[in-house]
């Protein structure tokens, strides 16, 4: 399978990954050929199988939705490791464009 | 002997006797790496606060309240968070990030007055089977420096070899724990999926990820399983069952246990052959022992490894969305929002972390996730399914090499393909979510050490320490 550079800069968008030309030329080679290794599972019948999502067999593991206060010390901590900050608030770029 | 090549069982005997203190104990550790860290590159951080731990530990042994690992001195894979201490998953996206909790196994472990000394060199994010993928530099072997340490726990597995601590704790998605013991001539437990809490873990593939020790000898590793393992409420997949008192496993007689030799693993195309004859010879001692050799097949292994690098990327992919530059680690400055994301990323993560991103992502976009992600989870069933019939019906454990090779030359496996391709015999256990240890075989012609792979059903690191202990001990 050939994976293009459209279909990087398309998945790099995705995943908030700015590359460079010279990455994204790279990844298309290196995801076609792993790509092309991944088909082996194309061989394998699996008619019928079920998807192993989980391997403890664990199930509805419930906890009480409880608020829990944080140690004033743990909460310090937090904001002095924000990387912009107004006061105790975290500061980050506006979200929408027109406001 | 110096106090750094002691073992956990050795050290916790002389502090008891009060031969040597915590703080000299963990001074010999300090030592060793301030003289061996520029060549091996196994430390990221030292902890500055080491010695006043030491100090502490030093009090409680005093006022008699003694456990085996009060005082011992050990390091910690730097994508495990601790309290108070730079923890960077080997990634300069968080490189001033400094933790406020610590990981429960962690915490288990400080609890009982356990000294950590510093954070250890891995593949960033555990993305590797060579420790060549850190953002602080390669991680280079005691025992050849010219080699890699393996990964991406190798900065654990050479600190231990190369005596900078007494202990490791480190973290095994697809083999990050065994191989890089393996290449570097140490033990190292990869648990059950579920015996030991995730919480505080950077997470990689939700799906596989354990915490283990890396160790001088099995003893060690037993002792360390009986504090980590267990329930925790912070982490939803850790199983209810109770802890084994492992350490009273390691002198039970190991005589009529089957021992099952997968010809997937054996008849491997790439296998060394020094690593072959060494774990033959093995397979004879235990014979020797009174076990009972059986050939067996695990049909689906050739699978593993597509199957283990669709589910990891993928789950990764996720996993790192978390980190983009806003609530903490390093923000790249930019004019609009996505770039601040995009840019963060592209600077604070190496390579194969992206490449990671780029894999997962895309098989997990429109119109690929039925043929990647959902065919690899039905492949991983069969995979699982091998050994819970090998399991249920012919042995009580399997025996493999851990890896096909020795340690290989750093920069040897500069295509990423080969480099996934090294995790053959660690990745299919994983993905089963059975426990695996690794321990030292022998060594090659040229001195480089081959580990040996004992692999059991789900929850029975007993057994597996018990053959482990009854191999290296004697």
């Amino acid at each position: 399978m050939s994976i293009q550079n459209k279909d990087i800069e398309h998945v790099a968008k995705l995943a908030r990954l700015s590359l460079s030309e010279e990455e994204v030329k790279m990844y298309a080679e290196q995801l076609s050929v792993i790509f092309e290794y991944m088909d082996l599972l194309k061989t394998v019948d699996t008619d019928g199988v079920a998807e192993t999502c989980q391997v403890t067999g664990l199930e509805d593991v419930f906890r009480f939705d409880t608020q829990e206060p944080c140690d004033p010390e743990v909460r310090a901590k937090l904001i002095a490791g924000f990387p912009d900050r107004s006061g105790n608030l975290l500061k980050v770029k506006a979200v929408f464009d027109d406001v | 002997m110096r106090l750094n090549e002691l073992t956990i069982a050795q050290a916790a005997a002389g502090l008891k006797k009060r031969e040597f203190s915590s703080v000299e104990l963990t001074h010999s550790c300090l030592d060793r790496i301030d003289a061996r860290n520029e060549s091996i590159h196994a430390f990221i951080s030292v902890n500055e606060s080491a010695i006043d731990s030491a100090k502490a530990a030093d009090e409680m042994l005093k006022g008699g309240n003694v456990h085996p690992l009060t005082g011992i001195p050990f390091g910690v894979k730097d994508a495990i968070c601790t309290k108070d201490t730079r923890s960077t998953g080997a990634a300069t996206i968080l490189d001033n990030y400094v933790p406020p909790f610590d990981a429960t196994v962690i915490r288990r472990l400080r609890d009982r007055g356990a000294v950590i000394v510093g954070k250890q060199n891995c593949d960033a994010f555990g993305h590797g089977a060579s420790n060549e993928n850190s953002m602080y530099g390669a991680v280079h072997n005691p025992h050849n420096e010219k080699k890699v340490a393996g990964g991406s726990s190798g900065g654990s597995a050479a600190a231990v070899a190369d005596n900078q601590c007494i202990f490791s704790i480190a973290e095994d998605t697809g083999g990050s724990i065994r191989q890089p013991a393996s290449l570097c001539g140490v033990v190292g437990l990869r648990p059950s999926y579920g015996r030991n809490s995730r919480y505080g873990i950077m997470p990689m593939a939700s799906s596989l990820d354990t915490v283990g020790p890396i160790t001088k000898t099995v003893e060690d590793a037993a002792l360390l399983m009986e504090v980590m393992a267990g329930q925790d409420l912070k982490d939803a997949t850790t199983v209810p069952d109770s802890v084994d008192e492992y350490s009273k496993f390691l002198d039970r007689p190991i005589q009529g246990m089957r021992v099952g030799v997968p010809k997937e693993y054996f008849e491997h195309h790439g296998i060394d052959s020094e690593v072959l004859t060494c774990i033959r010879t093995q397979l004879k001692r235990l014979q020797e022992m009174g076990c009972e050799l059986v050939d067996i097949s695990l049909a689906h292994t050739k699978y593993a490894i597509p199957v283990y690098y669709i589910i990891v990327p993928s789950e990764d992919s996720s996993n790192l969305a978390r980190l983009d530059g806003i609530r903490y680690g390093v923000r790249a400055e930019a004019d609009s929002l996505y770039d601040v994301y995009a840019l963060s990323r592209a600077h604070g993560f190496p390579s194969e972390v992206k490449r990671r991103i780029m894999i997962g992502t895309y098989a997990l976009s429109a119109g690929y996730f039925d043929a990647y992600y959902r065919k690899a989870q039905r492949v991983r069933t069969l995979i699982k399914q091998d050994f819970e019939t090998v399991f249920e019906n012919q042995v009580d454990i399997v025996v493999t090499p851990t890896s096909p090779f020795p340690a290989f030359d750093l920069g040897a496996k500069a295509d990423p393909l080969s480099m996934y391709l090294a995790d053959v015999f660690v990745s299919p256990a994983s993905l089963a979510g059975v426990p695996a240890l690794s321990v030292p075989a022998g060594t090659t012609t040229d001195g480089l050490p081959i580990g040996l792979q004992i692999i059991g059903p789900r929850l029975s690191e007993g057994i597996i320490l018990n053959v482990g202990h009854q191999l290296t001990a004697n």
